[in-house]
C-alpha cells in the first residue's frame, strides 16, 4: 500500500486508484475517473467506497450535483506549472461547501504543498521521488499569510491588523 | 514610503529561508533542474546568456534612500558594480552567482526589499504613476491601493501557477503615465457620479508578439470590492486561459477569443458569488494602509523658494536648459519633481553604477525626504525638491553624469538589455541606442524636435515597449544578422495606440539613419513647432515617411533588376 500525507501525518493510503480497465475489487475504497463513475455507477456500488478523479479542465460547479455525496474527490496536477486545480479546489470548498477529502494527485511536489493545503486540499499523494517527511515540513514553511483562501488556519495578516 | 510592519517583515524573511533551502537542495542534487527553475523564477532569478540575472521588485517604483544604498552594496558585492532599471520600475543585476543569491536576498530583506514574483507565470510587481502623490492632475494617491494589491497578490496560493505572467498597473490621474492600457489589468482610480471612490478596470492589454490594448470591462467598481473583483478575473483566467501554447497564454488572448462581452459575463458571474465574502475590504483597512505611508514634511512656499532658483535660471543657461527639460510641476507651491536622466551618452539606458546609487541616496536624503522613484521610462525621480535646493542638486547631478537635459526627448529612449545580455533577444539594442545618441547629440536639435518617445526591443517579447513608441524599433534575426523593424504612431498614454509598421526592416548600419529620415520628414511636415510628432503622424499618415525611408532601396532594386 502506498503512502500519502493526510491530516499532518504520513500514513498508508487506504484508497486504491484504478484506471478505467482494471476490475473493481469487491471490498475496497477506490478512486475512478469521472467517466467510469458515470458509466459504471451500479457496478461500482459493490465497492466499499468510491472516490472520483476529476480532470483539471472540468467545471466544478457544473459537476457538483454528481460530486456532492462522494467521500473523496481527486484533483489532478498533470504537470508542474499547470495550476488549474488550485482554483478547482477553492471552488469545491468555498462555492460548493464540499466537506469530503480533496486529494492532490499527479505532479505533486514538496514545494507546492502548502499552497495546495490553503486552497482546500487535505490529502496529498506526492510524486514518487519526494521525501514524505520533508513534505510534512513543507506544509508549515510559512506560518503567516496575507490572504485568506479555502482553509484559514494560518494567522492572516489582515485579521491580525484589524485586531491590533 | 510604505513601511513594513512585523508581518510584512516576517513573510519576506520566511521567503528568504524558503529560497535558501530550495537553492541548497538544488545544489545538493535533491531538486531537479525543472522544479528549481520554476521556484527560482518566482524569486526573480533567470539563468541568462552569461550568468544568472536577478530582478528585484521596486513596488510601484518607490525606493527609500536606505534601499538605494543597499542596491549600491549589492552592485558592489554580488555584481560588477552596476544595476539596470527596467521598464517595469524594477532593477536587474546581471552577474550574481547562484550560490550567493540567498545571501543577496537576505541583505535585501534587511531594507524591506525582495525579488518575490518578479518573474514566472504569476502576478508580477505592481507598477504605478511615477509622479503619484505629487502630480497636480491626480484624483488620489494610488500607492496605498497598489500596496494593498501587492500584499493580496504576494504568495497568493491560487494564482502562483497561471498560464502566463500577469502584470498590473495603477493610475489615478488625468494623464496616464503608467501605460495601464498595455497591462494584463489596468486599474484607474475614479469617482462616480455620486462622488464615491472606486476603480475602472481594463483587462487584456499587453505588448509582445500580439500587442493589444486592454478592454474596459468595468466602468465603476466600488472601492471596497477590489480584491473580490481581482480574484474573479484571475480565477476565470487561471481556469480558462490557454496553456497549450506559450505565445497564446496571456489573458489578452482569452479575452479576444471569448470576446470582451462573454469575458465580462464570466467575471461578473464569478464575482457575484464572492463579492460579499471575506474578500470585502473595510474602510479602515484602506485608511490603515494610507497611514503606513510617510507624508513629506513640506515647508511653505516662502521657505521652499528663496528666489535663488529664478535668479540662477537667468544666470546659468545650462541650468535653465536642464530645468526646462527635467523638472515637472509639483502639487505643492515652491517644489518640483526632478527627473534624474539615466540616458547619458555612452551609457546603456537605465544603467546606474554603485557610486551613482550611493550618491543618489545621499541626494534623496538631503533634498527629497529620503525617497526616490523609478519610472517606466527607465529614469529616476526625486519627487519633492524645494526650489531653493535646485541649483545645488543640479550641480551635483551634473558631476555624477545624471543631469542630461533630455527627459521626454529623442535620446530619452527606452530599450531592453538586448542581445548583449538577454538570452531571448534576436538583436542588440544598446548599440543602436548609442548610434542614435551620437546622431542626435545636439540638444538644441533635440529640443527643436520636441517631445517624442522612442522605444526599442531586441525581440518580439517587447520588453522595450516598441509597439507603443511614437517611434518603435524591433530587433529581428534574419539568417544570423541583426535587422530592425520600425513602427510609427504608437502611444501608451491616454491616446493609447499600437504603432504601424513602416515596411521592410533596416540593417544595423541603416537603422540610425532611418530614424534621422523619419525625424526630417516630421520637421518638414509639422504644422509649426507646436505640432507633436504623434499628432503630425496621425494627420499626414504613413505616406511621406514611407516615401523617404524606402526611396533609395527601391532605386537599388530597380538597378539590380
Amino acid at each position: 500500500m502506498s503512502r500519502l500525507i493526510r491530516g499532518n501525518a504520513v500514513s498508508a493510503d487506504d484508497w486504491t486508484e484504478l484506471d478505467d480497465a482494471t476490475a473493481v475489487p469487491s471490498t475496497a475504497k477506490v478512486i475512478v475517473s469521472l467517466a467510469r463513475w458515470r458509466a459504471e455507477r451500479e457496478t461500482l456500488a459493490a465497492a466499499t467506497a468510491i472516490g472520483v478523479r476529476v480532470d483539471n479542465s472540468a467545471d466544478i460547479q457544473t459537476l457538483w450535483p454528481e460530486l456532492r455525496d462522494l467521500p473523496l474527490v481527486a484533483l489532478e496536477f498533470p504537470k508542474s506549472g499547470d495550476g488549474r486545480a488550485f482554483s478547482q479546489a477553492r471552488l469545491l470548498r468555498e462555492h460548493c461547501g464540499y466537506q469530503g477529502e480533496i486529494r492532490a494527485i499527479g505532479d505533486v511536489q514538496r514545494d507546492h504543498l502548502q499552497a495546495m493545503q490553503r486552497c482546500g486540499f487535505d490529502a496529498f499523494v506526492p510524486r514518487d521521488d519526494q521525501d514524505l517527511d520533508d513534505c510534512l515540513r513543507a506544509l508549515h514553511e510559512f506560518d503567516l499569510a496575507y490572504q485568506r483562501a479555502a482553509r484559514d488556519d494560518l494567522p492572516l495578516v489582515w485579521r491580525l491588523r484589524r485586531q491590533a | 514610503m510604505y513601511r513594513y510592519d512585523e508581518y510584512d517583515q516576517k513573510l519576506v524573511d520566511e521567503r528568504v529561508a524558503q529560497f535558501r533551502d530550495q537553492t541548497r537542495r538544488f545544489l545538493a542534487g535533491q531538486l531537479g533542474e525543472d522544479e528549481f527553475r520554476a521556484l527560482r523564477l518566482r524569486n526573480g532569478l533567470y539563468i541568462q546568456r552569461f550568468a544568472p540575472m536577478l530582478r528585484i521588485a521596486i513596488p510601484y517604483g518607490l525606493l527609500s534612500a536606505a534601499q538605494m544604498r543597499m542596491l549600491a552594496h549589492i552592485a558592489r558585492k554580488y555584481d560588477k558594480g552596476y544595476g539596470h532599471f527596467t521598464t517595469r520600475q524594477n532593477i536587474q543585476f546581471n552577474w550574481p552567482k547562484l550560490p550567493e543569491v540567498p545571501d543577496l536576498l537576505a541583505d535585501l530583506a534587511t531594507v524591506q526589499m525582495h525579488a518575490i514574483q518578479t518573474s514566472g507565470n504569476c502576478i508580477r510587481n505592481i507598477t504605478a504613476d511615477h509622479l503619484a502623490g505629487v502630480a497636480n492632475d491626480e484624483l488620489v494617491d494610488p500607492r496605498p491601493y497598489c500596496e494593498l494589491t501587492r500584499q493580496w497578490s504576494s504568495f497568493h496560493p491560487e494564482f502562483n501557477w497561471l498560464p502566463r505572467k500577469f502584470k498590473f498597473a495603477f493610475s489615478a490621474s488625468l494623464n496616464d503615465r503608467a501605460a495601464t492600457r498595455v497591462h494584463d489589468i489596468g486599474v484607474h482610480l475614479v469617482k462616480n457620479d455620486a462622488g464615491e471612490l472606486g476603480y475602472t478596470i481594463y483587462v487584456g492589454g499587453g505588448l509582445g508578439r500580439m500587442p493589444m490594448l486592454g478592454h474596459k470591462i468595468r466602468e465603476f467598481l466600488p472601492e471596497v470590492d477590489l480584491f473580490s473583483y481581482l480574484e474573479a478575473i484571475l480565477r476565470i483566467y487561471n481556469l480558462q486561459g490557454r496553456r497549450d501554447n506559450i505565445h497564446r497564454a496571456r489573458i489578452k488572448v482569452l479575452v479576444k477569443a471569448l470576446g470582451p462581452e462573454k469575458f465580462i459575463e464570466l467575471v461578473e458571474a464569478e464575482w457575484a458569488q464572492i463579492k460579499d465574502s471575506y474578500l470585502k475590504l473595510l474602510p479602515q483597512d484602506i485608511e490603515r494602509m494610507k497611514g503606513r505611508f510617510d507624508v513629506p514634511a513640506y515647508v511653505d512656499e516662502t521657505a521652499a523658494d528663496d528666489g535663488s532658483y529664478t535668479a540662477k535660471l537667468a544666470a546659468d543657461s545650462k541650468f535653465a536648459a536642464w530645468a526646462k527639460r527635467n523638472l515637472r510641476a509639483h502639487v505643492r507651491p515652491g517644489y518640483a519633481a526632478v527627473f534624474v536622466s539615466l540616458k547619458a551618452n555612452g551609457v546603456a539606458p537605465g544603467d546606474v553604477t554603485d557610486a551613482q546609487m550611493d550618491a543618489l541616496a545621499d541626494l534623496a536624503e538631503q533634498y527629497s525626504f529620503s525617497e526616490l522613484r523609478a519610472t517606466h521610462d527607465q529614469n529616476l525621480v526625486l519627487a519633492d525638491v524645494a526650489r531653493k535646493d535646485m541649483y545645488a542638486l543640479w550641480q551635483r547631478l551634473s558631476e555624477l553624469g545624471l543631469a542630461t537635459p533630455n527627459i521626454g526627448l529623442l535620446t530619452d529612449l527606452i530599450c531592453c538589455p538586448g542581445l548583449d545580455f538577454c538570452s531571448l533577444a534576436n538583436a542588440g539594442s544598446i548599440g543602436v541606442a548609442q548610434d542614435i545618441f551620437d546622431r542626435f547629440e545636439d540638444f538644441d536639435y533635440q529640443h527643436d524636435i520636441g517631445e517624442i518617445k522612442l522605444k526599442m526591443s531586441g525581440c518580439m517579447n517587447g520588453c522595450g515597449h516598441h509597439t507603443v513608441g511614437h517611434i518603435g524599433i524591433l530587433g529581428v534575426d534574419k539568417s544570423g544578422e541583426e535587422w530592425y523593424q520600425v513602427t510609427l504612431g504608437g502611444s501608451a498614454e491616454n491616446d493609447a495606440a499600437l504603432g504601424d509598421r513602416t515596411g521592410p526592416s533596416f540593417s544595423r548600419a541603416d537603422i540610425a539613419p532611418a530614424i534621422e529620415k523619419i525625424i526630417q520628414v516630421y520637421l518638414e511636415q509639422r504644422d509649426g513647432a507646436e505640432e507633436s510628432f504623434l499628432h503630425t503622424y496621425r494627420r499626414v499618415g504613413m505616406g511621406p515617411f514611407k516615401a523617404r525611408l524606402y526611396a533609395k532601396v527601391s532605386a537599388e532594386t530597380e538597378v539590380a533588376a
